[in-house]
């Protein structure tokens, strides 16, 4: 794991015994996700998953006390090399990561995984509230005054 | 209280973040902060608001100096919720790398 000094980005990286084919499966079809997403002492019910771009995806994971907790987000791309979707936890809801996942034919049977988490930004941050001149809240405060 | 949203905010950007090194090693004053920056006074000063808005930052009273302080347990939120996301996330990745090992067979 590195985390960029730049950029508030959590990178994680993964060589697995396995084709690329197969890790892909393991991240779209409902059947596989259950298999890993969750820890063994908790039980997860894949909701929604549609790994097409502009898809959903929604996962709830419920430990044994009955304490849920849910895990989702929108597809924004899906191939067979890079899926692109955003992120975002009931337990801290509000904070919505942008995470892409890399595969990485390596060519022996072999798939390299790189996931890149990038947390919310300052410029993101000031195009939504008007911190900066001109930003896209500026305009809808404009806009609901003229109305 | 910022809430953790506005802190990862607060926190991306670098002037900001410098401002945050600098109150790390006590208390300063806006032109004691806007020293080191080829910024205005006026820009360290929107800096310092975003900064207090995430409850990062506290001002002192004193209606001259307004000194400007750290408030460390904001920041301790946040990294608390970057190393338990960071483990979920790699335990995650391990449970997928058992389950690629269990279709293989």
């Amino acid at each position: 794991v590195t985390v960029a000094d730049n950029n508030q980005e959590l990178v994680f990286s993964r060589t697995f015994d396995a084709p690329r084919e197969s890790v892909f499966r393991a991240f779209t079809e409902p059947e596989l996700v259950a298999r890993w997403w969750a820890p063994d002492d908790e039980r997860v019910d894949v909701e929604v998953l549609e790994p097409r771009a502009g898809g959903s995806w929604r996962y709830v994971n419920t430990e044994a006390d009955g304490q849920r907790y849910v895990f989702h987000g929108v597809f924004h791309s899906v191939e067979p090399d890079r899926i692109v979707h955003t992120f975002e936890y009931s337990g801290m809801a509000g904070v919505v990561l942008l995470e892409t996942v890399t595969l990485e034919d390596l060519g022996d049977g072999r798939t390299r995984l790189t996931d890149s988490s990038v947390f919310p930004t300052a410029d993101a941050r000031a195009g939504m509230t008007g911190d900066g001149s001109g930003g896209a809240m500026d305009r809808l405060e404009a806009l609901l005054k003229s109305l | 209280m910022g809430d953790l949203d506005s802190t990862f905010a607060a926190l991306a950007d670098p002037v900001r973040r410098a401002i945050i090194t600098r109150l790390t090693a006590g208390e300063a004053t806006l032109n004691e902060l806007a020293e080191p920056f080829p910024i205005s006074l006026q820009a360290v000063s929107k800096h310092v608001k975003v900064l207090e808005r995430a409850g990062l930052v506290t001002r002192g009273r004193d209606a001259q100096r307004r000194p400007c302080r750290l408030r460390p347990e904001a920041l301790a939120e946040t990294a608390d919720w970057i190393e338990a996301h960071r483990r979920r996330t790699e335990e995650r990745y391990d449970r997928l790398e058992r389950l690629l090992h269990e279709i293989k067979e």
